[in-house]
């Protein structure tokens, strides 16, 4: 039951008392992992390696040198950061069998402070999706459609048939990663965020996503999407844990020239009592078309929480926030187009037979490799960067980008400390439901509320808030000031301990597996 | 107005990707369309923004060798290669123009 708990509070002193050991701790999840496999959240498992990392922490704890406290702790990674010596495949063709020859410096972090690798999580393909559907590895499933709270509230079919047609997806893109920490069968994981990859799965799972300050954490090793926007992104099941992860990755790299210079102390969050000198800002702009009454309705009562406790709530306006999506959709194509100008299969990755010529064998490489969705936008990102579109439509974009950053800046000049938003427009939709719509209107639709954060760069977090209707977590978002980490993850750790988020209560799974019955033990850890 | 056969030809040679069906026409068409929304916005006197860290100093190191050597290693992920080289088939070799190909667009 302590495991259940925070890192620092209780997983560390459960480690350093002897209570529970790494080795222990590891060979759970990595059972946890086996038994959940029908979620898919896991694209690679490190069984080996990951065992190995924990009996070496158990000496550590043994001799009484703790690295730390993620010393032990078994944490995912999404699969487009580059793990030395394990499959990182973007869940696409291009990269299947490709083996890294270096750590991403988050990784590399994380493995410095002893933590343990157990997989690499699944995710759409080269993260470009909001549903974690369209990856070459299958679509991942939301853990909470084997909840106890989602099955009490759905309409009864006929059992084996209501689970198969009735599972929700996790959102994306890092939804493997949003599995995984809600499944419990690990105690962090880290994602990436370009237009909500990691608030966005966070929301629809029920765990906390944030997305950190643009420039405070490396980005080397990270595969890049849009380097303007992308940042790593970490998922926990609390606020402190987020902070203790922060704490762990944060800071200047020489590898990563858009991380900033200055000294980064990790922090401890204080328990706050005395809101009274908050201001919390509600962006009216943020009640787009589309939010659910559920969401808007729970978003109110957030305010009202704030306001009671003696909060300053003020209504402001950040005007262009229906221009972030465009904004976004040039930006990233174009960005794209350029990042994925790299995979022609000569030096890794998938190569093509094709030998007529190196055009001819690019072109194919990148037809077999690629799915729609990223053929999709390097075209049309090609298509904004000629020489006849440049200005209109990328500068232009650009230049819209100023002033969605310009818009924050004002209502953070007029005193608020933190925006208070929704972070998705509904809980999560049933997977047959989301695959009707292609998957550029289902991100447009879907990264509305989550986006102009990275376009402005701005740190964010979800925090998981209450059940839906369909016993689904809805989550809402605080959206911080440039690098005030400290601030916006204490006002997040206020409002996680105001709503107290109900645990998921993950039910036995039979499976029909070619006639073979499969019982799925249940999930909690006593 | 609808991309021209001349556009969507010259794209494909630059982005070495294909639309491989009238789907994938149809979803740049939509592409436009969508960014076509930015022009509703008056962006007069306003500045392009390239990063959000634009007001500060970009890092620069010193200029001496801090890591390398690994040949061996990066060889190791590519399918083709002799010696320390990655082979590549002959370049300069333009794929053929829209109307000796096989693809898709030849069709418009």
């Amino acid at each position: 039951a302590a495991l259940k708990g925070g890192l620092r509070s209780q997983v560390s002193a459960a480690l350093k008392e002897g209570r529970v050991t790494p080795t222990e701790l590891c060979q759970r999840c990595l059972a946890l992992i086996k038994s959940t496999k029908f979620l898919n959240a896991y694209i690679t498992v490190a069984e080996e390696t990951s065992l190995k990392q924990a009996e070496e922490s158990e000496e550590r704890y043994k001799r009484g040198q703790p690295l730390g406290i993620l010393d032990g702790i078994p944490i995912a990674v999404k699969d487009n950061f580059n793990t030395a010596g394990i499959e990182t495949t973007c869940a696409s063709n291009m990269l299947k069998g490709y083996i890294s020859p270096y750590n991403a410096t988050v990784v590399q972090k994380l493995l410095d402070q002893g933590a343990v690798l157990l997989g690499k999580t699944n995710l759409d393909e080269f993260a470009m999706g909001s549903g974690s559907t369209d990856g070459v590895f299958g679509p991942v499933r939301n853990p909470w459609s084997y909840s106890r709270q989602y099955k009490e509230k759905s309409i009864p079919k006929s059992h084996s048939e209501g689970e198969e047609l009735n599972w929700v997806i996790t959102g994306g893109s890092s939804g493997g990663s949003a599995a995984a920490v809600s499944s419990f069968t690990c105690f962090a994981a880290l994602g990436s965020d370009t237009g909500g990859s990691t608030r966005n799965p966070a929301a629809h799972c029920g765990v906390v996503g944030l997305k950190p300050t643009y420039g405070l954490i490396s980005r080397h090793g990270l595969i890049p999407l849009v380097n303007s926007m992308d940042v790593p992104g970490i998922l926990t099941r609390c606020v402190d844990d987020a902070a203790v992860l922060l704490g762990s990755l944060a800071g200047h790299d020489p590898k990563d020239s858009t991380t900033i210079q200055d000294d980064f102390k990790p922090f401890e969050l204080p328990n706050l009592t005395d809101v009274s000198k908050l201001s919390i800002g509600i962006p009216k702009e943020y009640h787009a078309p589309g939010l659910s009454s559920e969401i808007l309705a729970l978003w109110s009562k957030a305010a009202d929480l704030f306001k009671n406790a003696g909060a300053k709530v003020v209504e402001v306006s950040l005007p262009h926030t229906r221009y972030s999506i465009v904004c976004y959709h040039v930006l990233c194509t174009a960005e794209v187009a350029s990042n994925m100008a790299r995979f022609d299969g000569l030096e890794y990755g998938h190569r093509s037979d094709r030998t007529e010529s190196t055009e001819s064998m690019y072109a194919a490489t990148r037809r077999e490799g690629f799915n729609d969705v990223v053929r999709g936008r390097i075209l049309s990102g090609n298509y904004f960067l000629l020489k006849q579109n440049y200005e209109k439509y990328f500068v232009k974009a650009q230049k819209v980008r100023r002033l969605i950053a310009n818009d924050f800046v004002e209502v953070f000049r007029s005193g608020v400390d933190v925006l208070l938003t929704p972070t998705t427009l509904s809980d999560a939709a049933p997977y047959t439901e989301f695959i009707q719509e292609d998957n550029r209107t289902r991100s447009a639709q879907d990264d509305i509320l989550t986006q102009a954060a990275n376009m402005a760069g701005l740190p964010a977090i979800n925090v998981p808030t209450a059940l839906s209707e369909r016993g689904l977590p809805v989550g809402l978002q605080f959206i911080g000031r440039s690098f005030q980490e400290k601030q916006l993850l204490t006002v997040a750790k206020w409002f996680e301990k105001q709503v107290q988020f109900p645990m998921i209560q993950l039910e036995e799974v039979k499976r029909h597996d070619s006639g073979v019955f499969q019982h799925q033990k249940s999930a909690s850890f006593s | 107005q609808k991309v021209s056969v001349e556009v969507l030809d010259h794209l494909e040679h630059l982005a070495l990707v294909d639309f491989r069906d009238s789907e994938g026409v149809e979803r740049l068409q939509k592409a436009i369309e969508f960014a076509d929304q930015l022009h509703e916005v008056n962006t007069d006197g306003v500045e392009p923004m390239d990063s959000v860290l634009e007001d500060r100093c970009l890092y620069l190191r010193e200029d001496d060798v801090t890591e390398g050597n690994c040949t061996k290693e990066l060889l190791e992920n590519a399918r083709e290669k002799v010696e320390e080289y990655f082979v590549a088939p002959p370049g300069n070799i333009p794929l053929p123009k829209m109307d000796e190909q096989e693809t898709f667009l030849k069709g418009s």
